[in-house]
């Protein structure tokens, strides 16, 4: 210690005018935030409120397993995957020629200096394209496709297959370009093709990493597509909807379970695959 | 006698051995499953799922769809629809920014019993904080925004505590990790003298881990305005409200304004947290 024994230690906290001036001028800040959230905890324990919310509560004890529901659960859950898997390879089919297409390495005029004008723009017009693709949330393509195919699986995978195909294609770029090129370039140096230079120099470096996204991209599609659902886009999550516009507690419930344990498996699964690509 | 000469095994073959390029299909080909079993998922769900492409690429789907789009032309731009659209914006930012300040205050309250202190620690509450914190995260937000509207009524108060619910749980978990892996130096020498756990958590570990906990909930925040965004389609507030209003309503210069304000939102935030990450980075 270097301090010396005859100086007392302050009574009080030193700092403690800073912290009562932040502290307070935290809950100054706050205070709009509550006001435009509408933030009004007590209507929670209004008597009208408490009633309704009790007995949808109670309602959720016991779950529902009638067999008749449980296999309607399975039925929805499958469609649910089938969904999300119809659309990943809708997606994987829209990301594979726009990676193809934009990608810098593969560009045979970049080989000796700037890239030509054409290319160039064309490159940066698809770059944009696939922005705009994934920058629209998902939900909000449902919406859109509800509104043009109807209600069903087919708005879903839609919306997927747009969303996660832009999703696809920039990371799909990304991969590409951030690996050695040594062994690309040299196979365009020296006359073969784009597409050969693709599957024989790009390709095989980096396709336990593309591998492992798409993967990863499918598990993530899988829980979407529950949130696409609430649109009206079929699956488990559409059938939530409805117990919970029913105050059916008891499916809700049942539902609940198995969606969380749909997306455990999910993510196991996932998690399995990727560590084998390593 | 010298004894006879055997030949030399050593000598290597001129050529390299040739050999047959590996079997298409083999039984202990992981790739090989793995391929077979993708094509099989994919067939089977293209095969259930009855999807109505002749309803969607038929000429007449293609000209619904072409007067679809045309309606969203020009978007409404009157001021008095704008100043709305302004309020949606400012609801969906208050209801992240709020939302993501009551997770963080939640994970902060469940990160001592969701992490192993020190070696010698039961931690008995580990395991059921967990698994809570695991249900809070696997249930997405628009699924609490949909069950909390039943207690908290249409608006955004619901889509608050969604996103609250579903970040509590995703914060929860990155904050006890943090907490896990902070060095132990600093809460050892506390403990050694008796110092009890709250104290020790908020003299020495807590100053430790606070930069990585800030930039967690910051990613979150960010996460959350997008998230915000469209939380309203079930009700919850925000620009999602006005856009599915609007939508109901087949008022699509209005949704094509809401629409755009949206796209805006998401791209204004993409843009702030890549500056802010290159300056910090620097």
């Amino acid at each position: 210690m270097s301090r010396s024994p005859s100086l007392p230690a302050p009574l009080r906290d030193p700092a403690w005018l800073g912290r009562v001036f932040w502290t307070s001028a935290c809950l100054v800040l706050l205070w709009p935030l509550m006001v435009a959230t509408e933030f009004r905890p007590w209507i929670f324990v209004e008597p009208g409120n408490l009633k309704v919310t009790g007995q949808f509560l109670r309602s959720f004890l016991p779950p529902a397993l009638e067999p008749e529901f449980l296999w309607m659960v399975a039925r929805e859950s499958w469609r649910t995957v089938a969904i999300a898997t119809a659309g990943m390879m809708l997606a994987w089919l829209l990301a594979v020629p726009l990676t193809l297409l934009s990608t810098r390495v593969l560009s045979v005029s970049a080989l000796s200096g700037r890239m030509a004008a054409m290319p160039f723009a064309l490159r940066q017009a698809l770059r944009w394209l696939l922005i705009v693709l994934r920058s629209v949330p998902e939900l909000v393509w449902a919406l859109v496709f509800v509104r043009v195919v109807g209600l069903g699986p087919t708005a879903g995978v839609l919306a997927i297959a747009l969303t996660y195909g832009g999703m696809l294609g920039k990371v799909y770029g990304e991969i590409l370009e951030s690996g050695e090129t040594h062994a690309t370039e040299t196979l365009l140096r020296n006359g073969s093709s784009r597409l050969q230079a693709f599957s024989y120099g790009l390709l095989p470096q980096n396709a336990a990493e593309l591998t492992s996204y798409t993967v990863y991209r499918w598990e993530c599609a899988i829980r979407s597509s529950v949130v696409l659902g609430f649109v009206g886009a079929g699956g488990l999550g559409q059938q939530m909807d409805n117990s919970m516009k029913m105050f059916n507690g008891g499916e809700v419930l049942t539902m609940l379970a198995v969606f969380m344990l749909l997306v455990a498996l999910a993510d196991r699964v996932s998690a399995g695959l990727r560590k084998a690509l390593g | 006698m010298p004894p006879p000469r055997l030949p030399d095994r050593s000598t290597k073959a001129a050529n390299t051995p040739y050999r047959l390029p590996p079997p298409l299909f083999s039984a202990r080909c992981k790739a090989c499953w793995f391929t077979a079993a993708l094509l099989a998922l994919v067939v089977a769900s293209f095969a259930t799922l009855n999807l109505q492409w002749g309803q969607f690429f038929s000429l007449d789907a293609a000209r619904s769809m072409g007067r679809f789009l045309g309606e969203f032309f020009p978007p409404d731009t009157s001021p008095e629809f704008l100043r709305k659209v302004a309020v949606g914006t400012w609801e969906t930012l208050a209801m992240s920014a709020l939302g993501t300040l009551l997770a963080a205050a939640a994970g902060l309250l469940l990160v001592l019993p969701a992490s192993r202190l020190h070696a010698g620690d039961p931690a008995r509450a580990r395991a059921p904080t967990r698994l809570l914190l695991n249900a809070l995260r696997s249930i997405p937000e628009l699924v609490w925004a949909g069950l909390l509207l039943i207690a908290a009524g249409l608006g955004p108060f619901a889509g608050t505590l969604a996103l609250a619910m579903h970040t509590s749980g995703v914060l929860g978990r990155l904050f006890a990790e943090a907490v896990e892996n902070a060095p132990a130096g600093p809460a050892d020498a506390l403990r050694a003298q008796g110092v009890g756990e709250v104290s020790v958590f908020l003299y020495a570990t807590l100053p430790q881990v606070l930069p990585q906990l800030m930039s967690y909930t910051l990613y979150r925040w960010e996460n959350n305005i997008r998230a915000a965004a469209v939380l309203g389609v079930v009700g919850a507030g925000g620009l999602g409200q006005l856009l599915s209003f609007h939508m109901g309503l087949f008022q699509m210069g209005k949704t094509s304004s809401v629409l755009i304000a949206m796209m805006a939102l998401v791209a204004l935030v993409d843009a702030a947290s890549y500056l802010a990450r290159r300056l910090m980075s620097r």
